[in-house]
């Protein structure tokens, strides 16, 4: 068994309006970051796994985040692996 | 007949509910335990409001995995019995996937509290049968994650079947696609709303129109006994 840290970044959907990365974005282009866009705010998950392969540990975790860390009406997600 | 009032850790509208249904609509009233399964003694299930599980990750995603919750499916699979969601309630029931669409944060990020007027777009069904259609009714709302949306093909559907039954009116507190309030699911057994009913179901409290949407849900419950 090999050991993997594993980050799940959600994110509001493209099509849900984000109040919240809107008001960032402003204050992101008043603070000189001109050309920004699509800004969003969602959250960061991460947990270490013990897994066979970096493979393996993926495959179960984007199977849970579907179902759990994720909702999937309303928030798209990413799984890193990285095996320590 | 027999009612029960689901309390998960962080309910806080189980007592408010459990006293209307008892003492206001004069129904036999258990507070059902989360870690409870066995429901088929109960013709009316209601999912109170409250922030069970800290909301932690998103209001109700992880109420959805308990006992009580799991045990659902097949209590609706077999028509036993109506179920209600009501606000965190509602909330469990969309992550649970036993109504369609979803609660995401209100538009404005704010936790909202406040009295609202509603309307009745549908008062043929077990609900809303006490109330007349095009009513406008008024209830409390206390939320922050009460903005309901779902994809187009479903906000179709629920149009088509109308089980849309609440609309903000007026004014759309929260954001909610179509001014959406209140749903129920195709066969009319479950019901989620983001308003509270428990909190105005006595004219010391507004208008007292909550009692007759638990009023409504007991007759529904007692013509089916």
């Amino acid at each position: 068994m090999k050991e993997f840290l594993v980050r799940v970044v959600v994110e509001p959907k493209p099509e849900l309006l984000d109040p919240q990365g809107q008001a960032v974005e402003r204050a992101l282009v008043e603070l000189g970051l001109k050309n920004v866009s699509q800004t969003r705010v969602g959250k960061c998950i991460t947990f270490r796994l013990k897994a066979i392969s970096a493979s393996q540990a993926r495959q179960r975790v984007t199977e849970i985040a579907q179902k759990f860390l994720a909702n999937p009406v309303i928030e798209r997600f990413s799984v890193e692996v990285e095996e320590l | 007949m027999r009612a029960a009032v689901v309390v998960f850790p962080g309910s806080n509208c189980d007592h408010d509910t459990y006293y209307v249904l008892k003492e206001l609509v004069g129904v036999e009233t258990d507070l059902l335990w989360y870690r409870q399964t066995q429901l088929d003694r109960y013709d009316l299930i209601v999912l109170p409001g409250g922030f069970s599980y800290g909301d932690y990750l998103r209001a109700g995603a992880i109420a959805r995995f308990a006992p009580v919750v799991q045990a659902l499916p097949e209590y609706i699979e077999k028509q036993r019995g109506i179920v209600l969601g009501i606000c965190n309630g509602f909330q469990i029931l969309t992550e649970a996937g036993l109504l369609p669409g979803a609660l995401a944060r209100n538009i404005s990020q704010k936790f909202i509290c406040k009295t609202v007027k509603l309307r009745v777009e549908n008062n043929a069904t077990p609900l809303t049968q006490l109330l007349s259609y095009g009513q406008i009714i008024e209830l409390p709302i206390a939320h922050g994650e009460g903005r309901y949306v779902a994809p187009k093909d479903i906000i179709e559907r629920l149009k088509r079947n109308r089980q849309i039954l609440l609309t903000y009116y007026g004014e759309n507190p929260n954001g909610s696609m179509e001014n959406i309030a209140a749903i129920m699911n195709e066969t009319g057994t479950v019901f989620g709303m983001m308003p509270h009913p428990e909190r105005n179901s006595e004219k010391l409290l507004g208008t007292g129109d909550g009692l007759k949407i638990f009023q409504a849900l007991v007759t529904s419950c007692q013509l089916s006994v």
